[in-house]
């Protein structure tokens, strides 16, 4: 008996003994203290590596600060990197609460991009379509095509169990080839690896659009796929709380077995959890695409879709907390155009994500210093 | 004390865990050749004194002597070293491995070529000497529960223990296996070995026990009494802290329609191999059915293939409907409820709240589902007259679930199922670790629903229960029902011969089925 509570003993016995016992009890504010103190802790060993190899950590830290946030000039730019990272933080979100790893939202991202391309570029809608049609149905076919990559390791998964980290994983690089196909051959624009640019009727509304009328918009790059991002997260946040659906979701990630013996049809709920959380990462790629590049290109991700599982962890799969954690990312990818060696935000990024996961610990078990004054 | 030393002596042992006291002060010694019982309810403090005891804590305060002799253990080992060895409830196999191989592991012999005949005939002579019938050559996988149980008291005895610790060794044997073990026991102790025997059977204590010692919550509340100076209701006031009724009363047996049929069942275990062998049953309204049985004769996955977790061959009618081979769901809808055997992974989502977890049942309808989205005032509203009604003891209906007593736990699982009213019940091992107060809680609430018109069908190892409850019994062994018994007119002895694969003269349809409906 007491298994549960057994303290777990680490190899320490002089002169005090550290301990890590079992908490019963997590109190409310922990996990955003622990997730706060660990990009804290994160940023404190990046600065301390900024400053071995020779570098100014105040200066740099100020630097990314001011470059992302500084006016609002860059910080519409901020936001714009954000977008994509909302939607496929989102995607991960969604799959990882159930616990299905889903990290192909990278090759989600490009199958949406490349569809909502494909719309514009085949065409599907005759040239001179207006706005009002080309991007809904844009949408719709970015959301369908990253849908039905998500779907593939849903229905591999759901059926035959195949292991979806394998099945995602590989189904980027298909994706990312899949896209050079089209852009090196039939899309390309006369043999560089791109596409003609889209006709305006195919961009997302941006800020700087409204300049006539607010003239402080002008050059505001920010565009409506932010609006997508915080309204799928709205819907997303809704589904989970408080929908029968999401109910069942938490249950599978909690549980797969209970959720089984509750009546639960899981197989059916991972394929639709694939399919939306694919349908959110090609949503993405639209937005990226429609939004910012306006025409679809090799590279055309800098790793959307793999930072979105940091932002995840970042978020603990709430939806809501994605969007903060996705702002947090962009202004560090955005500070990565100004900080040489550019490798320094990508090292900020990883260092997160360790201090993210070694914080579970201290989620979990309470540590004790005792000073060794017991009998043996 | 003494002028022969104890074999064992404790002396003021305090063992914290966070949030408890395990251990307050206990004392307790063990003379040689005598066999000591330590009675309690789970979480009295039984199994940690005697983790204690067999190295695998350390206490925060107190004294333990060996023969006289004081002694600190740092690991199991030491205390193997000096003689002392446990059986946990839970045993250390490599399935794999044949029993020789299982009992020389960690032992530094044999030294590089493995030739085994030599010890083979040793672990033999060994096992003849005490009386304790296995095969050296078997793997333990072919071994049945009650033979793993002799390999690990080989295992002890090849290691020359002189004090035997066995925790609750009798939860898991036919009642037939029990007197062998209490044989083995009797032989070990006239050779001036000693025995700690954990349990919380008052039966078995007073049947094996030269002495015994009552623990409740973390003490001692009655130190070494002679056996034969005691009795089985002092001895659960004292475990239990207040006058226990063991018997309940109950209503005369009036079987109504008959709810579930059973015909003709096969069905595969997880490893593929067949469970259960053309199993017919049928249960009706009023009813309790027992299924007895050694574990791991087809009962789990009786259960599941009842309640739509498993597939099967053959039919299943509830209420005459067929639901053999439908998902879960089809079995919750037509009022199956489901009390499973595991409790933590299967009969609830841990990490979810105790109001999710108290609406598993039953948010696909109002009033707690609200179209496609769950109306949470409901389900809270819904949780919290559940929890009051069956006394879960949680400081809120958001506590996670796992952070529950067994006993707390099993009561919610129960609230959340019998709350659906259902019209057959399937339980597997509903009061399995739960203490004397909790198991009659439970035993009202079966015979409640009896009384409303229920069918049960109760599947658990404890015969004891089986007998104060099923107004029938089926025995159920390697996927086959033995034979199917009033239990006004059952014969302890004959449905334990059932239960090990014997045959019983007095056995109504030995071949199998529906005989037996009224006496």
């Amino acid at each position: 008996m007491n298994a549960g509570t057994a303290p777990r003993r680490t190899g320490l016995h002089w002169p005090v003994t550290i301990r890590l016992e079992q908490r019963l009890t997590v109190p409310r504010w922990l996990s955003p203290a622990l997730t706060i103190g660990s990009v804290a802790v994160a940023l404190l060993l990046s600065a301390i590596i900024l400053a071995i190899v020779g570098g100014d950590p105040v200066r740099a830290y100020l630097h990314i600060f001011e470059a992302s946030f500084g006016s609002i000039g860059v910080l519409s730019d901020t936001l714009v990197k954000a977008t994509p990272l909302i939607l496929t933080g989102l995607a991960c979100a969604l799959a990882f609460r159930m616990r299905l790893w889903n990290i192909g939202a990278e090759g989600q991202f490009l199958l949406g991009a490349w569809g909502a391309s494909a719309v514009v570029l085949f065409p599907i809608l005759p040239a001179g379509s207006p706005a009002i049609v080309v991007i809904p149905a844009m949408m719709l076919a970015g959301f369908l095509c990253g849908a039905l990559w998500g779907l593939v390791p849903g229905v591999l998964r759901a059926r035959f169990g195949v292991n979806e980290i394998i099945t995602t994983l590989m189904l980027n690089y298909i994706a990312l080839f899949w896209n050079q196909y089209w852009v090196f051959g039939p899309w390309s624009e006369r043999g560089f690896q791109l596409t003609a640019q889209f006709p305006k009727e195919a961009w997302l509304p941006r800020l700087t659009d409204l300049a006539d009328v607010v003239p402080l918009f002008s050059g505001l790059t920010v565009h409506l796929g932010l609006v997508f991002g915080l309204v799928a997260s709205a819907v997303v946040w809704f589904i989970l709380a408080r929908s029968r659906w999401g109910y069942e979701i938490r249950l599978i990630g909690d549980s797969p077995r209970a959720a089984r013996y509750a009546g639960v049809d899981i197989g059916r709920s991972i394929i639709l959890v694939f399919f939306i959380s694919g349908g959110l990462a090609g949503l993405a790629g639209m937005s990226e695409v429609s939004g910012v590049v306006h025409r679809l290109q090799d590279r055309i991700s800098p790793g959307y879709g793999f930072t979105a599982i940091i932002i995840a962890y970042l978020a603990k799969f709430d939806p809501l907390r994605v969007v903060i954690a996705a702002i947090l990312f962009g202004a560090l990818i955005l500070a990565g155009r100004e900080i040489q060696p550019s490798g320094v935000p990508a090292m900020i990024q990883g260092t997160i994500l360790f201090g993210l996961i070694a914080s579970e610990v201290l989620l979990r078990y309470r540590v004790r210093i005792e000073r060794h004054g017991m009998v043996g | 004390m003494t002028s022969q030393p104890f074999a064992v002596d404790l002396r003021g042992i305090v063992k914290r865990f966070p949030g408890i006291v395990a251990n307050d002060r206990v004392d307790f010694d063990l003379r040689p050749g005598e066999v000591h019982a330590l009675l309690g309810e789970n979480g009295a403090g039984k199994s940690t004194l005697m983790n204690i005891l067999a190295g695998l804590y350390r206490p925060e305060e107190g004294e333990l002597r060996v023969n006289g002799h004081p002694v600190t253990f740092h690991s199991p080992r030491d205390a193997i070293e000096a003689g002392l060895g446990m059986v946990h409830q839970h045993f250390t196999l490599v399935p794999s491995q044949t029993v020789t191989e299982n009992i020389l592991l960690g032992l530094g012999r044999p030294r590089f070529r493995l030739h085994l005949g030599q010890f083979e005939a040793e672990i033999a002579e060994l096992a003849r000497r005490f009386g304790l019938r296995v095969d050296p050559r078997a793997k333990i996988w072919q071994l049945s529960v009650g033979e793993q149980q002799r390999v690990e008291i080989l295992k002890m005895l090849y290691r020359g223990v002189e004090v035997l610790i066995m925790d609750e060794p009798t939860a898991v044997l036919a009642p037939q296996e029990v007197e062998e073990l209490f044989r083995t026991l009797r032989t070990m102790t006239a050779a001036g070995r000693s025995v700690v025997f954990i349990s919380h059977k008052l039966t078995e204590v007073l049947a094996i026990a030269d002495r015994i010692t009552v623990m409740r919550r973390g003490r001692v509340t009655s130190g070494g009494i002679r056996a034969a100076d005691t009795n089985r209701t002092d001895l659960a006031r004292l475990m239990v802290g207040r006058e226990v009724l063991e018997t309940l009363e109950r209503t005369p047996f009036q079987p109504g329609a008959l709810v579930l049929a059973v015909h003709d069942v096969e069905a595969d275990n997880d490893k593929g191999r067949p469970a259960l062998r053309g199993v017919s049953l049928d249960v009706r309204a009023g009813e309790i059915m027992g299924i007895a049985g050694v574990a791991g004769n087809g009962q789990s996955e009786l259960a599941e293939v009842i309640t739509g977790l498993r597939a099967c061959r053959g039919s299943i009618r509830v209420n005459g409907e067929e639901i053999a081979n439908r998902p879960p769901a089809a079995a919750i809808g037509r009022g199956v409820a489901h009390v499973p055997e595991d409790r933590t992974g299967v009969g609830s989502a841990p990490n979810l709240s105790i109001a999710d977890n108290l609406i598993m049942k039953r948010y696909r309808r109002p009033p707690v589902a609200h179209g496609w989205t769950i109306d949470a005032k409901a389900g809270r509203r819904i949780a919290t007259s559940l929890r009051d009604e069956y006394r879960i003891d949680a400081p809120s209906i958001d506590t996670r679930a796992r952070l529950l007593s067994g006993g707390n736990l099993q009561r919610l699982i129960l609230a959340r199922e019998i709350d659906a009213e259902p019209r057959l019940m399937v339980a597997v091992q509903p009061t399995r670790g739960l203490d004397i107060g909790a198991i009659e809680a439970v035993h009202r609430i079966f015979l409640d629903r009896r009384g409303a018109g229920t069918a049960t069908l109760l599947i658990s190892e404890d015969l004891d229960e089986i007998l104060a409850l099923a107004d029938r019994v089926a025995v159920i062994y390697e996927g086959r029902i033995q034979g199917v018994f009033d239990v006004a007119a059952a014969n302890v002895h004959e449905l334990g011969l059932l239960m090990t694969g014997g045959t019983a003269d007095g056995a109504t349809g030995a071949t199998g089925t529906s005989a037996v409906g009224a006496a």
